[in-house]
């Protein structure tokens, strides 16, 4: 045999390695790492991707084979009242121990979706706050506790009944801290609790206490009815839109506001505060002044009210805001006698006392004695003792108080809930900085979930009833205190039992009738107990001087903090600053010139030895030497979406004169770092732009009503003629109905109300901060908000056009303020409608401009050629992508997606969204009426925006229908103050604005030279 | 002249094609009216009482009969018959056994007779499972009417009435519909049948002649080449075949039949027409809705005044089924279902994506539709499936050719009067009144 010849390929196979024969059975050798070595692990290599490619198209095929199963699943036992698709309404009462509003819940299928105003109500009138609005959301919160829990570990109810009732019957001195309570069965439930337990003492506090004011009136929250009133002079208090109870005083105030030309009278406003708020922002007089100057000019209104020492006539008001302020607040004051009204947010007693004393002087018929409100009840002395004496008691219970974040002491709480001996049990909703530091945590219901009573002011009770099975094994507080009490009755019973004094005849009936109307009258609240300290003689306070004075204050949205892990108040853009997420230090523009801070820089403030850092916000309005930062926000463990957003103020404040005192002496240094704002609107003013938004004062309308509003005119051929008298389009003719808007900017108090309503009725996305900061927020409805400038078109020649434009961006530094909502105006020549290359959106036969989400493919041209700019892009699948998971998630999760409203669409990603003029609320007020066979009555339809306004400056209706309010507005006020907004662009839109009319003697938004040279003619090209 | 005949013979092959699809298109289009207009089981009911009324004895007009028969089908008729026993007596002879006014306390409120110890209020409620009969807000008149209903019924036989006499009231009104349907039906088969076999006689007895003429033609001498050659002339069919304009003909052919069917299929991908799943509880509409006549809207309770028609409840089962059929298996998973507090999962049949917005009570209450026009012959239903396509185009379609029902709705009258004074010709159908918008559906 000859061997045939071997050929070997390298001389590897010659040598025959051990590395040759491991390699040679395998072709390509031994994979290979990626060539070029990846630093970012979660790039995928070329290959993955190709196989997960492959995956993805074969499982997307097989997928699409078989349509998914569905399934449907009808009740065992249908409730008789309940029928899938038709929405339920129970009129329940929102009250957190910071507003009181009355509303109706609406539900669908058992599960509460939106909040509305209860119109039964005498106190709210039907309004509603944003914060109310958006409180549907904490119902479906998932930070909410599920069950009882012995330190953080999840235990059963019996267990924890059992172990509390021995503990508590040798602990001796037992405290039960709450913020305020209105609820007399509440109350006599603690009441009942304290007789079964000896020692035991209730301590009411309040986040944003009013103790002072309490202090100077009886314990009581005087019952103050601003309709009464012709003169208001507010200092400090921003009763429109934190204090005390802004939803009642705005639907008050309102009254005397809104004009007409038969009514050509408002009542007067003037404000003296430090932060622009929003109340200053609707002022026709506002003076900026330091905190520590309050005390003096209570004092001179004291004087010339009181005592007839009139303040002295500033000889140039224009220099001497204050002074002139002051002069026009005592006079007008002085001669309104009972008109007058003096209102102070100060919380030093001295001050309330002069108050209180000017008011009486007055003989004001703004009070109404016999109805004082009880919203706020806290003794800050009574706290603070509790605080500092915390180791004398044997156990505590938080009801819904959460003193370690809200309280100034809060540190000193926490560190007595360390000691093991203390019983701490804790009520609240979620394991809080409070509740979390408890040994027990008994998590009551959310007030959705339960039965209880309110008693807001004398003589005005309302109820609340469960609106939806509890969704975890929670228990009601008060029936927590009536078990270890050794009560057996259910919370129900009691309250039931509690009631019949009061509804005197058939009490079934009359019980009925309260629980379906939400509201009763009558008194069942014992009188509140007196503050421990004795009221403040009127003497003159004495003004502190030196350094930057702090101004502690709170956000319409956010309020006291206790409701900050809600998305939509989170991102509720500030009515004065447009600012989301998060607090920062409010900044006059001098002070930030001086010290070289621009907005975004990041400061230390310090005050009593605490310090926080926030960014800088120059702010149009804050009184010179004065900052401002607002409370409720540096949450710790409220949950996902509030944990670490902002910083926590109310370290900040300190305890001086028996009252919290929310001012402060401060120094501030820059870090040097940078954080940027999240603002929605950071333009500021109008630029002398009449057709954006329109304003005159009170003078002039009641000269000539026809004279306030300044039309566009276009020029043609014929001479200057009416936009719509040149045209590209075809009109449209409605037969049927014409839906239309009436937005009076008199009335329009900016609280933001409509923004949330319209919100929670759409499914609207929450975004984050990065994405406002972005511009890429989903509002549909804004407020926009525009300060007035110093500068105007007249001075071209003096300063030459270039730098008087840039002098007209810049607000003045006490600017006057306008709020106007803009939403889409569903314009009749609607610019959007003709860019759309996909027909997306349309024109409907009911004046609509509709906006079809399926067909959109996301050209965004309609956006471009919006000149409201209104449309809103979905740049993120917010309801699935993770990067949203933090601000959106009840979009996530089953539990929050029961807040979604069924008859509306999530919107997907890469389509417009925009105002629908609610078309859901439309079609079903039509139905309703078809299926009735007549006509809808105005009034049956409304937008969710003009739902929830406290003040109806929004009113919605049927042009078509000739008695309806909006066609009745069009009509009285076309040519008087009816405008509309870029008139001059010939949109034709379906929401008229009507000018703001303000009671001062000028309106600073337009030069009066220019006004009179622009009626010469300055003809748009249209 | 042969040569004209025998071309005159493909023109008749032509006709007779032609004929043929004309007249199945006719019959396709009878069947399409019946589909769409749908059965409508409550319609020929009402007229039937009124004949019936003729045969009846005793007191009560005419009009109280009808008005008592359709108040006893929409409250009576699901635990009672008049000459069955079904959860409650039965009622024939009602008037004989009980006067008038104790009748009427029963119905108004029969708890409270059974509570008050009227002796043969207890035997009743004793004698039947103390089963309560639920209190009726009927007036005096009403139930007048419906003992005078009960009375013309009396004696009509047992429950085999229904479904044998074509002509009681008893009977579905949809019997006598499906009768004339398929006689319409048959009548049209016939024709066709007729015509087919006289065209196939006529065809042959064309070939027969056609031969028989060119053997006589051979037959003959006189003929000359010409006329020949056209005799013996054979069609080249190889020719045909081959030929370019054929293959084009069929080329195109099968690229249009491609085309249209692949364009089909794109169209029918999501599309769940004729999805019919098993569900949980072999549940018969043509049962309960077919042969019972129980009312629609008996369980699907808000089908006239919501967005959902409302899946009944186990406890609207229970009504009758506490009762009747206690012992059937597939009812056993009712009483399973409510005994373990887990509700029944039914498999949804008719599903509208989530962008579209559909609202029965619109349809039904407003629009006054018959539930069969969307949801096709469900009363003949053992298992329900998907009739119609629920496509965006099915739905607009609709919108466009269904006049509104305008009648009587004041909501309308306006509308009416503009839309006559413009174009009084055209019918004021839903999209002439906006309802092809967008807005109307997609929010």
């Amino acid at each position: 045999m000859q061997e045939s010849p071997k050929y070997w390929k390298g001389i590897e196979e010659l040598e025959n390695s051990p590395e040759f024969l491991h390699n040679a059975l395998s072709e390509f050798g031994i994979p290979m790492k990626e060539s070029r070595p990846s630093s970012d692990d979660t790039v995928a290599p070329r290959r993955d991707f190709l196989k997960l490619m492959g995956f993805g198209l074969a499982a997307a095929t097989l997928a699409s084979c078989e349509a998914p199963v569905r399934k449907a699943i009808p009740y065992l036992n249908k409730p008789e009242e309940v029928d899938p698709g038709i929405a339920n309404f129970y009129a329940s009462t929102y009250f957190t121990g910071q507003d009181y509003n009355s509303v109706l819940v609406k539900t669908r299928e058992g599960r509460p979706i939106k909040l509305e105003g209860n119109p039964e109500s005498p106190v709210t009138r039907g309004g509603l706050s944003a914060r109310a609005q958006a409180s549907v959301l904490s119902l479906y919160d998932g930070a909410r506790l599920q069950s009882f829990a012995i330190n953080g570990k999840a235990a059963d109810k019996d267990k924890v009944d059992q172990e509390i009732r021995t503990r508590l019957a040798s602990a001796g001195r037992i405290a039960i801290v709450s913020h305020t309570i209105i609820s007399p069965s509440t109350k006599r439930a603690i009441a009942d609790f304290a007789g079964r337990f000896a020692g035991v003492e209730h301590v009411q506090y309040d986040a944003n206490s009013v103790s002072a004011l309490l202090r100077a009136n009886g314990g009581v929250v005087p019952g103050y009815d601003f309709s009464k009133a012709s003169v208001i002079v507010s200092l400090g208090a921003d009763f429109l839109g934190t204090w005390i109870s802004p939803v009642e005083y705005a639907a008050q105030y309102i009254v005397n506001r809104k004009v007409s030309s038969e009514k050509r009278s408002m009542s007067r406003h003037i404000q003296f505060e430090t932060n622009m708020s929003l109340t200053g922002s609707n002022a026709d007089v506002r003076a900026a002044v330091k905190p520590s100057q309050m005390g003096t000019i209570a004092q001179q209104l004291y004087n010339a009210v009181v005592s007839g020492t009139m303040p002295a006539k500033p000889a140039d008001p224009k220099k001497d805001i204050m002074a002139n302020a002051l002069y026009l607040a005592a006079s007008e004051l002085k001669a309104a006698g009972n008109g007058g009204l003096v209102v102070s947010g100060s919380n030093d007693a001295n001050v309330q006392a002069l108050v209180a004393a000017i008011n009486a002087s007055l003989g004001t018929a703004a009070i109404n004695a016999a109805a004082p409100s009880y919203v706020r009840q806290g003794d800050d002395q009574r706290m603070a003792n509790f605080v500092n004496g915390i180791g004398n008691y044997g156990a505590v219970i938080f009801y819904h108080a959460n003193p370690v974040y809200d309280h100034p002491m809060g540190d000193k709480v926490a560190a007595a809930l360390a000691n093991k001996g203390l019983v701490s049990i804790s009520f609240n909703h979620t394991a809080d900085e409070t509740g979390a530091l408890c040994q027990y945590q008994c998590p009551d219901h959310h007030w959705m979930e339960s039965w209880n009573d309110y008693e807001p002011k004398r003589g005005s009770l309302s109820l609340s009833q469960p609106v939806i099975t509890p969704l975890f094994k929670t228990r009601q507080a008060q029936e927590s205190l009536l078990t270890w009490a050794g009560n057996p009755n259910t919370y129900y019973n009691y309250l039931r039992n509690n009631w019949r004094g009061i509804l005197g005849g058939n009490f079934q009936a009359g019980w009925d009738k309260a629980v379906h109307d939400g509201v009763a009258t009558g008194t069942l609240l014992p009188a509140p107990a007196a503050q421990l300290a004795p009221a403040g003689q009127a003497t003159a306070p004495t003004a502190k001087t030196g350094g930057i004075e702090l101004a502690i204050y709170e956000k319409v949205g956010l309020g006291d903090g206790s409701e900050a892990n809600n998305p939509w108040l989170q991102e509720l853009p500030d009515p004065v600053s447009k600012a989301t997420w998060g607090n920062y230090v409010t900044v006059p523009r001098a002070m930030a010139k001086e010290k070289g801070w621009e907005q975004g820089d990041v400061v230390k403030v310090t005050a009593n030895g605490k310090s926080v850092e926030l960014p800088v916000l120059i702010q149009p309005g804050q009184a010179q030497g004065t900052i401002g930062i607002a409370l409720g926000y540096g949450r710790t463990k409220a949950g996902m979406v509030a944990d670490k957003v902002g910083a926590n103020a109310f370290p900040l404040v300190s305890l001086a004169d028996n009252a919290l005192n929310y001012v402060a002496t401060a120094t501030i240094e820059a870090t040097g770092s940078r954080e940027p704002l999240a603002q929605t609107q950071t333009h500021h003013t109008i630029m002398d732009r009449k057709p954006v938004v329109q304003v005159a004062t009170l003078e002039q309308y009641i000269k000539n009503p026809k004279e306030v509003t300044e039309y566009d005119k276009i020029a043609t051929p014929e001479g200057l003629e009416k936009p719509s008298k040149v045209s590209l389009w075809q009109d449209y003719e409605y037969k049927n109905h014409h839906w239309a808007m009436a937005i009076d900017l008199n009335s329009c108090i900016g609280c933001g109300s409509c923004v949330v309503g319209c919100q929670v009725e759409n499914n609207i996305p929450v975004v984050g901060k990065q994405e406002v900061i972005n511009r890429r927020e989903m509002h549909w409805m804004r407020i926009d908000r525009y300060y007035s400038s110093e500068t105007h078109k007249d001075s071209f020649e003096d300063k030459g056009k270039l730098s008087t434009y840039a002098l007209m961006e810049d607000p003045s530094d006490n600017p006057q303020v306008i709020f106007q909502p803009m939403m889409c105006q569903h314009c009749n020549h609607a610019p959007c409608e003709t860019v759309c290359p996909v027909l997306a959106t349309t024109h409907s036969t009911e004046g609509l401009n509709q906006m079809t989400y399926n067909r959109c493919v996301g050209t965004r041209y309609c956006a471009n050629n919006c000149p409201y700019k209104v449309r809103r892009f979905n740049w993120f699948s917010y309801y699935s992508n993770e990067k949203f998971e933090s601000v959106n998630g009840h979009m996530f999760t089953d539990l929050g997606r029961m807040v979604l409203n069924p008859d509306v669409m999530v919107r997907a990603r890469g389509v417009i969204e925009k105002c629908s003029m609610c078309v859901q609320r439309i079609q079903l007020g039509k139905l309703e009426a078809k299926k009735q066979k007549r006509r809808p009555v105005d009034g049956e339809v409304v937008t969710a925006c003009a739902q929830s306004c406290p003040t109806q400056a929004i009113v919605f209706g049927d042009l078509k229908d000739p008695n309806s309010r909006v066609a009745q507005i069009w009509r009285r006020e076309d040519g008087e103050r009816g405008f509309k907004v870029l008139d001059a662009v010939n949109t034709q839109p379906n929401v008229t604005y009507l000018t703001k009319i303000r009671n001062s003697a000028t309106s600073e938004f337009f030069a009066p030279e220019v006004e009179k040279a622009e009626k010469k003619a300055e003809p748009h090209n249209a | 002249m042969s040569s004209y005949r025998l071309r005159s013979f493909s023109h008749w092959l032509l006709a007779l094609f032609l004929t043929f699809t004309a007249v199945g298109q006719v019959a396709a289009q009878d069947a399409a009216t019946v589909s769409k207009e749908g059965v409508t089981p409550g319609a020929t009911a009402a007229a039937a009482p009124a004949a019936a009324a003729g045969s009846a004895a005793g007191a009560g007009s005419a009009e109280a009969i009808a008005a008592g028969d359709a108040l006893f089908k929409g409250n009576c008729a699901q635990c009672h018959a008049v000459n069955d026993v079904v959860v409650g007596p039965a009622l024939s002879g009602i008037d004989k056994r009980r006067p008038l006014p104790w009748i009427i306390k029963w119905v108004k409120n029969s708890s409270k007779m059974v509570a008050s110890g009227d002796e043969y209020a207890v035997k009743i409620f004793n004698e039947y499972q103390k089963q309560q009969m639920p209190s009726f807000a009927l007036s005096d008149a009403e139930i007048t009417s419906i003992v005078a209903y009960v009375k013309s019924e009396e004696g009509k036989g047992g429950g085999a009435t229904a479904k044998t006499d074509g002509g009681t009231p008893a009977v579905d009104g949809q019997a006598p519909t499906t009768g004339d349907d398929a006689a319409s039906g048959k009548y049209v088969n016939v024709v066709l049948i007729v015509l087919i076999v006289v065209l196939i006689v006529l065809v042959v007895t064309l070939v027969i002649i056609a031969n028989i003429m060119k053997d006589v033609l051979r037959g003959r001498k006189d003929l000359d080449g010409r006329d020949v050659e056209i005799l013996d002339q054979k069609t080249d069919w190889m020719g045909v075949l081959k030929s370019g304009w054929f293959k084009g003909i069929v080329g195109t052919l099968f690229v249009l039949v491609v085309l249209y069917e692949s364009i089909q299929g794109i169209m029918a991908v999501g599309l769940t027409q004729g999805y019919q799943p098993a569900q949980p509880i072999a549940f018969s509409h043509k049962l309960h809705a077919g042969e019972h006549q129980i009312n629609c809207a008996y369980c699907h309770t808000s089908v006239y005044k919501s967005k959902s028609a409302n899946i009944p409840s186990a406890n609207i089962c229970m009504n009758c089924h506490s009762q009747i059929k206690t012992t059937s298996p597939e009812i056993k998973k009712i009483y399973r279902a409510i005994q373990r507090q887990q509700p029944i999962q039914w498999v949804r049949i008719h599903n509208l994506p989530d962008l579209a917005y559909f609202n029965h009570s619109q349809h039904t209450q407003v629009g006054g539709i018959e539930c069969q026009t969307c949801h096709g012959p469900i009363q003949n239903m053992d298992v329900v499936y998907q009739y119609s396509a629920l496509t965006m185009g099915w739905c607009i379609n609709c919108h466009r050719e269904t006049p509104l029902n305008t009648k009587g709705n004041g909501y309308y009258d306006n509308l009416v009067k503009l839309h006559n004074e413009a174009n009084a010709g055209a019918p004021f159908t839903v999209s002439s009144n906006g309802g092809t918008e967008c807005s109307k559906c997609h929010y």
